[in-house]
């Protein structure tokens, strides 16, 4: 049994009175893809936000290759570089050009000698399918555009796991696949990855685990195909059931217009 | 309106030699201000406690006085504290740290609208705060105040004009000494107002044309939006 690469103990947050997640166990390990599910408000974007520290936690810890990264004193900036995070908004740095969205992390932080920087950007943006795209700034490319730079950027950081927070709810429908599709290619090429989604074709397809969260806890976890054709509990069946209904009735209405 | 006309043609190049002084007084009063804003709206924005104290005071100090008023206490009030300073470095003092209250406020307007997402980006890819802040935050932030800061240059060349009270010889000052001269105080402040009103229009264009330099494209609809 190999070591996770990024594991999550006893992990909690809580805002106020309210607890937004407790206790959670998470295990990654290298090369997998885990998406994460479950009803909006139950803690699933909060939790990828305390995995790479940008929101505080309020208990447990996290560790990246074995290494505790929520112990006091340790260097933030550093395991940011190495857990990439992207957002359901893509927030790309609106005043540079995608080219430089992608570059700024590799002079600004890995302090990348510019040439090799502007080599591994081209590189980052070709495997995001926007090479072609490089000069233009976020005001002028698609959403689906915008967060596939988005992924670039995040990817150039070279990251040893990425964060993916509903990074297809914010872009219309014709858009989704292309992000769906770069995500797919990532996990092919067995990069570490955390997915935080409603796309449940995308769930079954790429995940080799998926993860039910509910009011804060992890109800069950296991195997695209455990989950959703030998649910254990429920709770899991009945929120699949009415998700699956739900985007089906989308599906059927695109066809309709269509 | 011919007898103006000659007035204003005799004295033009006195009246000039103010408007030299009053833009000198306008530029380095801005950029001091501009250093001394940046750095109040940033301890303000981001300063721990004690800076963010240290900032509101100054700010709300500077903003809540008349500009005489400070001009009077630096010149006549500090010798009182043994601190004699010339009447050009009393004006620029005055005036740069008045006009760095208002550009604060103008920096922070557009700090908080570009916002804690552009924060999260930063940090998200590694980088330090203070990095997020020079790299991505201010690039954004500065462009979006233009047009509202932009009012700032205008009011504070129009603001220099109380310094002649302390008889730093500026364009105001070679009005007034006109009018004493001739005896003739419409002909000589007509003639100091359309001065006036010509740097304000070379000032105007000048901004407009770094508004448009600046512009990044697909970016001011978004900023509209917000």
């Amino acid at each position: 049994m190999t070591n996770p690469i990024l594991e999550t103990r006893n992990l909690t947050k809580v805002y106020g009175q309210n607890t937004i997640f407790k206790n959670i166990d998470l295990k990654v390990n290298e090369g997998e893809t885990i998406v994460i599910i479950g009803p909006s408000g139950t803690g699933k974007s909060t939790l990828l936000r305390c995995i790479n520290l940008l929101t505080s936690h309020d208990g447990g810890q996290v560790f990246l290759d074995g290494n505790e990264i929520t112990a006091k004193g340790y260097n933030e900036d550093e395991v940011r570089q190495q857990i990439g995070m992207v957002f359901q908004n893509f927030l790309l740095f609106n005043h540079l050009t995608a080219f430089d969205n992608v570059m700024i992390g590799l002079t600004r932080v890995k302090k990348m000698p510019k040439e090799q920087a502007k080599a591994k950007a081209m590189e980052e943006l070709n495997r995001v399918g926007l090479a072609d795209r490089a000069d233009h700034y976020p005001g002028q490319l698609s959403g689906g555009q915008q967060q596939r730079v988005a992924i670039a950027r995040a990817l150039a950081m070279d990251p040893r796991v990425m964060l993916f927070d509903e990074p297809t709810s914010a872009l219309d429908p014709e858009l989704i696949g292309e992000v769906l599709g770069v995500m797919a290619k990532l996990a092919r090429d067995r990069m570490t990855m955390i997915v935080v989604t409603h796309e449940m074709g995308f769930a079954r397809e790429v995940a080799d685990r998926i993860v039910f969260m509910e009011k804060g806890n992890i109800v069950e976890e296991g195997t695209p195909d455990d989950l959703f054709y030998h649910p254990k509990h429920d709770r899991t069946r009945e929120f699949l059931w009415k998700i699956t209904e739900l985007y089906g009735k989308k599906e059927k209405e695109k066809g309709d217009k269509a | 309106m011919s007898d103006f006309y000659a007035f204003f043609v005799r004295f033009l190049p006195d009246l000039l030699k103010g408007a030299g002084i009053t833009l000198l007084l306008t530029v380095q009063g801005l950029v001091a201000g501009f250093v001394l804003g940046l750095l109040a709206t940033l301890a303000r924005t981001y300063g721990s406690k004690f800076w963010r104290g240290l900032a509101v005071g100054y700010i709300e100090l500077f903003r809540g006085t008349p500009l005489l008023v400070q001009l009077f206490l630096i010149y006549y009030g500090l010798p009182g504290l043994g601190i004699t300073l010339s009447r050009e470095l009393s004006a620029f003092l005055a005036l740069g740290l008045n006009s760095g209250a208002y550009q604060a406020e103008y920096l922070r307007g557009s700090i908080l609208a570009i916002g804690d997402n552009q924060m999260m980006a930063g940090r998200s890819i590694g980088m330090s705060k203070w990095k997020t802040i020079w790299y991505v935050i201010l690039p954004q932030a500065l462009r979006l105040a233009i047009p509202a800061w932009s009012n700032e240059p205008v009011s504070l060349l129009k603001s220099t004009g109380v310094v002649f009270l302390i008889a730093v010889p500026e364009l105001m000052a070679k009005a007034k000494a006109i009018a004493a001269r001739t005896y003739d105080p419409i002909g000589s402040y007509l003639a100091v107002a359309l001065v006036y009103l010509a740097m304000v229009y070379l000032l105007d264009a000048v901004l407009r044309w770094i508004e448009r330099a600046s512009r990044i494209p697909g970016f001011e609809s978004e900023g509209k939006k917000a």
